[in-house]
C-alpha cells in the first residue's frame, strides 16, 4: 500500500475503514485502529465507518483493568489530531443495540444503510475489519 | 446444568442455540462478547427476559466493565465475578460451553 | 536488556524502551536520557511530561507530526516546530522523547 502511494506522490485517495467487530473479543478493532493511525502519515482522505458490533468499539465507560488488557478506546479521541475527522455510525446498528450518540466517546455522524452505501460508492479504497 | 455463552448475539447464533437447548431451571452465564446480550434495549433484550422466566441468567462483571456495558444490564440478571464463576462451575454437575 | 537505577534493575526491550510503563519515575527518565547521551533540562522535561500527559489521555504515543502540532498548541507556537524538537532530541523527538518518557514506541514508527 505504502509503495503505491509513494509512487503516485501527492495523489490523495479516499480511504474508508469499515469496522464491524466488537472491541475486545478479537484483534480486528485494534488492528484497524493501528492501520488508521499509521496510514494517517500518508495524508489521504480518510473516514471510518462503524457497523454492527463495530459500534461497541467507541462506547463510553470501558474499563479493562479487571480483564488485564489495555483499554484503547481513549485512542479514538486522538483520531482528530491525525486528521481523521469523519466518523460515521450505522443508524440500524445503534438502534438494535439500544445505543445513542450520547453513549459514544467521539462525535459521529449517524447514517442509515442507504447513506452509507452511497458513501462507499465514492471511495477509492475500502478496508474492512 | 451451567451453560456459558461467549459470543455476541449479533454476530453468531450461539445464544439462540444455547437457549433452545437449555432446560428450565438451568443457569446461563454470559461471558466475553456474550455479555452484550445482557444489556437493556437491544434486539435480544426480550429473548433474555423471556429466558429469565424459567432459567437463571448471569453475566460476568469484569467482562461487562471491560466493554463499558456494566451500567446497561437488564434488571434481574445476576452479576458474578471470577470467584462467582468458579462457584457456578462447582455447583453444577455439568458445564456446556457454547462457543 | 535492563538499566540500573538506585540499585534496582529495570527491564527494557532490545531498543531500550521500558518493558513496564509503571517502572517509570524521574530517576529512571534521567538514566534513560543518559543512555541516549542526553542530559535532562527544563526544556526536555517539558516535552517528556507533555508526552506522558498525552499518553495518559489517549493511550498512544503520538507520531512526530501529531506531536509537533500538539506541542505548538499547548506549549506555544515557537515550540511546535520539528526544528525545536529535533534540537532537544536529535535522534527523533517521538522516538527518543517517548523512550525517556517511559512510553512505547510511537505507533507508525518502524
Amino acid at each position: 500500500m505504502s509503495e503505491e502511494m509513494m509512487e503516485e506522490g501527492g495523489v490523495v485517495k479516499k480511504f474508508m475503514y469499515v469496522n464491524r467487530k466488537a472491541p475486545i473479543g478479537s484483534i480486528y478493532a485494534l488492528e484497524s485502529l493501528e492501520v488508521v493511525l499509521i496510514g494517517a502519515a500518508f495524508e489521504q482522505d480518510v473516514c471510518m465507518v462503524f457497523l454492527d458490533d463495530g459500534i461497541y468499539q467507541i462506547v463510553k465507560g470501558m474499563d479493562t483493568n479487571d480483564v488485564e488488557m489495555k483499554n484503547f478506546s481513549p485512542t479514538y479521541r486522538a483520531l482528530e489530531m491525525y486528521d481523521v475527522e469523519r466518523l460515521y455510525v450505522s443508524k440500524e446498528a445503534m438502534e438494535e443495540r439500544g445505543l445513542t450518540t450520547d453513549d459514544l466517546v467521539v462525535d459521529v455522524e449517524v447514517m442509515d444503510a442507504s447513506q452509507i452505501a452511497d458513501l462507499m460508492e465514492e471511495q477509492d479504497v475500502i478496508l474492512s475489519f | 446444568m451451567l451453560h456459558t455463552v461467549n459470543k455476541s448475539p449479533f454476530e453468531r447464533n450461539t445464544l439462540e442455540t444455547c437457549l433452545q437447548h437449555a432446560k428450565d431451571g438451568s443457569t446461563i452465564l454470559l461471558i466475553e462478547d456474550g455479555v452484550y446480550a445482557a444489556t437493556e434495549g437491544t434486539r435480544f433484550s426480550d429473548t433474555i427476559k423471556k429466558a429469565m422466566e424459567t432459567k437463571t441468567v448471569c453475566a460476568l462483571l469484569p467482562d461487562l466493565k471491560a466493554r463499558g456495558m456494566h451500567e446497561k444490564v437488564i434488571e434481574g440478571i445476576k452479576l458474578v465475578d471470577y470467584a462467582g464463576f468458579v462457584d457456578l462451575v462447582e455447583q453444577n454437575e455439568r458445564v456446556q460451553a457454547w462457543l | 536488556m535492563a538499566i540500573e537505577v538506585g540499585g534496582k534493575t529495570i527491564e527494557t526491550d532490545e531498543e531500550g524502551y521500558l518493558v513496564n510503563l509503571s517502572d517509570w519515575n524521574e530517576e529512571v527518565a534521567k538514566k534513560l536520557a543518559e543512555e541516549e547521551g542526553l542530559e535532562m533540562n527544563d526544556e526536555r522535561w517539558e516535552i517528556v511530561n507533555f508526552l506522558r500527559d498525552y499518553y495518559n489521555e489517549y493511550q498512544i504515543a503520538p507520531a512526530v507530526r501529531v506531536l509537533t502540532k500538539a506541542v505548538g498548541k499547548r506549549l506555544g507556537k515557537e515550540k511546535g516546530t520539528s526544528k525545536y524538537l529535533y534540537e532537544l532530541f536529535p535522534y527523533g523527538p517521538a522516538k527518543q522523547a517517548c523512550k525517556i518518557a517511559g512510553l512505547p514506541k510511537p505507533t507508525g514508527c518502524v
